[in-house]
């Protein structure tokens, strides 16, 4: 791939860009900063991805916007993967030549599956089910849901169902958690403090009173809650083999040459460097990045000279501008008052003036990305909330083909 | 404004990326402008505050970043080597490493524990007196319950020991309305305004500690009022375009159509918001007040725009 440059020739590119992602893919995992509509980027791909081409396609969300699932007929979505109806595409004026196919991560849900099949025995998955300590755990344990998203991930990458995943991850505090979840989990696992705490069984705790340890962790947690603890790990420690083998095989696929990631970040400079490290990071640990997506950025005419100096000459002369638009006609009414048509003039004048400073913002922020990055692709501000099929495609379109998009501005500097 | 700042412990949360860190950064710096001495804590090491303050690195000893403000960023490891060295004269502080390992451990294993070292040490700063406030920019709304419930949850598992004896007294400054509160975030869109909506709900079940404000961050301002709405839409159209290109006198003009649909997207992006404030609105209850932040379109970070928004709040907050 060829160095991209900001916005005069990156449209292109990045829409050949995802193009080829989808196509040579089959695993796109989509990450960065909270906030920034990672998920309905996530959600846009691969409807998008199902509209344009024959094969199956799932996207796997944390969190759904419900009016969006809703809007797919998709109501509760949960675990269980479901078709968005054909149909729901025909409504919007465009097929869908492929199957798009959607599932929400339910974390206790999948943590029970995972306690299931690596149980020796029923039993045993029966007692850990029930360990007050163990839902707690599960739901708080950090990066838990980091870990049972790749988790799933590797599921149903071995079902071998679909063609292309795409994988949207949790919100969490560090974008980069579910990178070394899986390890963090086999490590925690197969820690040499846990095997010590847990085996020979609960009488060691006893031994170990003198330790300082033992005194301290007494003395503010309580000997009975260290014990249970104990033996909670106890069951768990038994299906350690199982988990830590897992959890290489989750960490290897998103090795693999046909999984790539794509980080989404908004033009404001916190998730600009938020998502500048985590490109970094990703890099570091020999991970590829396909795409860098900016998000909902303001259309790129807010740059244009021309179009500022025009805003500002609006806003200067709105009064006698007001008066020559409304004395040339008595209609429409609208246009009749010229203080009323002065006002507006004045008023779009001073907008454009304000949104220039933050698109201004913005172009800067968007150089530094697409300095250091190779493919950016940028998706403008769509102005409704992208909470049904239509919005969706309409930012899958921004995605893929950029310059035949809607509402997609003209490059940036092209006047320059 | 029922003395938001009257309080002694503030949460800041609300969903990644609405502007915690701005909110708190700002109520603190109100605070301290208001004469009182102010702690301002991130619960994230690498979060927003130092840029926020232009202070540099934060740390788990406060940092006066100006008169009477100080900033700190918490770190559960040296929240339990504090905890030790005042609560249980052990003798090895300072070295700790192993003992640290051993309860980082612990601390992941089990549940709540690092949480209530977060909030055992804001709420041990409240119960000293060492600040007149105290604000937090808390986790994000998935993680800020898990934390206020903390203390009840080890009430319940945690039978005796040092630590169940620590968690009365934290609930009852945190389950105090004139003490302790949270100030949810949200910026006028969907899933923001879901998530605050959710919190609201998910607070009051399960935790005691109370809902002192909601804050909608990023308002846009309204660009037309009521008939004046008519008059742009009039000279959108291909009439109003020409007479308006006639006025300016340079013939045709496409770069007018350029400025006008710049106009028409603040239109629709703030109609969109005010539809998701009205649900904010009403998804809060009525006695919690819901304070309006502006749309900065300056600089939106950094310590001028932490001042504008500070400035901001205190018009709101009266007081």
């Amino acid at each position: 791939m060829s160095p991209a440059r900001p916005r005069g020739s990156a449209p292109e590119r990045s829409g050949g860009a995802v193009e080829h992602l989808v196509a040579a893919k089959e695993v796109i995992v989509t990450c960065g900063p909270g906030g920034v509509g990672k998920t309905t980027v996530a959600a846009a791909l691969a409807a998008e991805a199902a509209r344009r081409s024959p094969g199956r396609v799932l996207v796997l969300t944390v969190d759904p916007a419900r009016r969006l699932a809703d809007s797919f007929g998709m109501h509760g979505l949960g675990n269980e993967a479901r078709r968005v109806p054909p149909e729901a595409f025909a409504a919007t004026g465009s097929p869908a030549r492929g199957e798009l196919w959607a599932a929400m991560l339910d974390t206790a849900a999948s943590w029970d599956a995972l306690v299931r099949q690596h149980a020796p025995d029923e039993a045993t998955a029966r007692k850990i089910l029930v360990n007050p300590l163990y839902r707690n755990i599960t739901g708080r344990f950090a990066r838990s849901h980091e870990y049972i998203a790749m988790e799933r991930l590797h599921q149903l990458r071995a079902e071998g169902r679909y063609d292309l995943l795409v994988v949207d991850t949790p919100p969490s505090t560090d974008a980069l958690d579910f990178l070394d979840a899986p390890e963090r989990m086999a490590e925690f696992f197969s820690s040499t403090l846990l095997r010590w705490l847990v085996a020979p069984g609960r009488s060691r705790l006893v031994n170990m009173a003198s330790r300082p340890f033992s005194q301290v962790a007494d003395r503010i947690l309580g000997m009975q809650f260290l014990e249970d603890i104990a033996e909670f790990f106890l069951l768990f420690q038994q299906m350690h083999a199982g988990f830590t083998k897992r959890a290489q095989a989750v960490s290897a696929l998103l090795r693999e040459p046909s999984t790539t990631f794509i980080v989404v970040t908004s033009l404001e400079p916190g998730p600009v460097a938020e998502s500048m490290r985590l490109a970094g990071e990703l890099a570091r640990r020999h991970l590829s990045l396909g795409l860098l997506v900016a998000n909902k950025t303001l259309p790129s005419g807010l740059d244009d000279p021309g179009a500022a100096a025009l805003a500002e000459e609006l806003a200067a002369n709105a009064s006698s501008l007001g008066e020559a638009v409304a004395g040339s006609s008595r209609r429409p009414a609208a246009l009749s008052d010229p203080e009323r048509v002065a006002r507006v003039i004045g008023a779009v004048g001073h907008s454009f003036t304000n949104f220039r400073k933050v698109a201004q913002r913005e172009h800067e922020m968007l150089e530094q990305l697409a300095g250091e990055h190779q493919v950016v692709a940028t998706v403008p501000n769509i102005a409704r909330d992208v909470v049904d099929l239509a919005a969706l495609l309409e930012v899958g379109r921004h995605l893929f083909d950029p310059d035949q998009a809607g509402r997609q501005p003209p490059a940036r500097g092209r006047r320059s | 404004m029922s003395g938001l700042l009257q309080r002694r412990l503030l949460f800041v949360s609300g969903k990644g990326g609405v502007g915690k860190t701005t909110v708190a950064a700002a109520l603190g710096l109100l605070a301290a402008s208001r004469g009182k001495r102010a702690l301002v804590c991130e619960t994230d090491p690498r979060g927003g505050l130092s840029n926020a303050y232009d202070c540099g690195p934060t740390a788990f000893q406060p940092l006066e970043v100006s008169p009477r403000l100080f900033a700190m960023s918490m770190d559960t490891e040296a929240s339990l080597r504090e905890y030790l060295k005042l609560n249980l004269r052990v003798p090895m502080v300072g070295r700790i490493g192993p003992l640290a390992r051993a309860f980082d451990f612990v601390a992941t294993a089990a549940p709540g524990v690092r949480e209530v070292l977060t909030v055992g040490k804001l709420c041990w700063e409240v119960r000293e007196g060492h600040f007149d406030i105290v604000v937090v920019d808390a986790s994000a709304s998935g993680h800020i319950i898990g934390q206020l419930a903390a203390p009840i949850g080890i009430n319940e598992l945690v039978r005796v020991g040092a630590i169940r004896n620590q968690t009365d007294w934290m609930l009852e400054i945190l389950d105090d309305p004139a003490q302790t509160g949270v100030c949810l975030v949200a910026t006028p869109e969907e899933t923001p305004v879901n998530e605050a909506v959710e919190l609201v709900g998910r607070l009051k079940e399960e935790t005691g500690v109370h809902l002192a404000a909601v804050i909608a961050n990023r308002v846009l301002p309204e660009l037309f009022s009521g008939g004046d709405q008519a008059t742009f839409d009039a000279l959108c159209s291909t009439g109003g375009i020409r007479r308006l290109s006639e006025a300016i006198g340079r013939g045709e003009h496409p770069i007018l159509t350029e400025v006008l649909e710049a106009a028409r997207l603040a239109v629709q992006v703030r109609r969109s918001g005010a539809e998701h404030l009205a649900r904010l609105r009403e998804g809060v209850p009525a006695d919690v007040p819901l304070i309006h932040l502006p749309y900065l379109f300056g600089r939106s970070n950094g310590p001028r725009a932490i001042r504008q928004v500070a400035d901001f709040l205190g018009e709101e907050l009266g007081e």
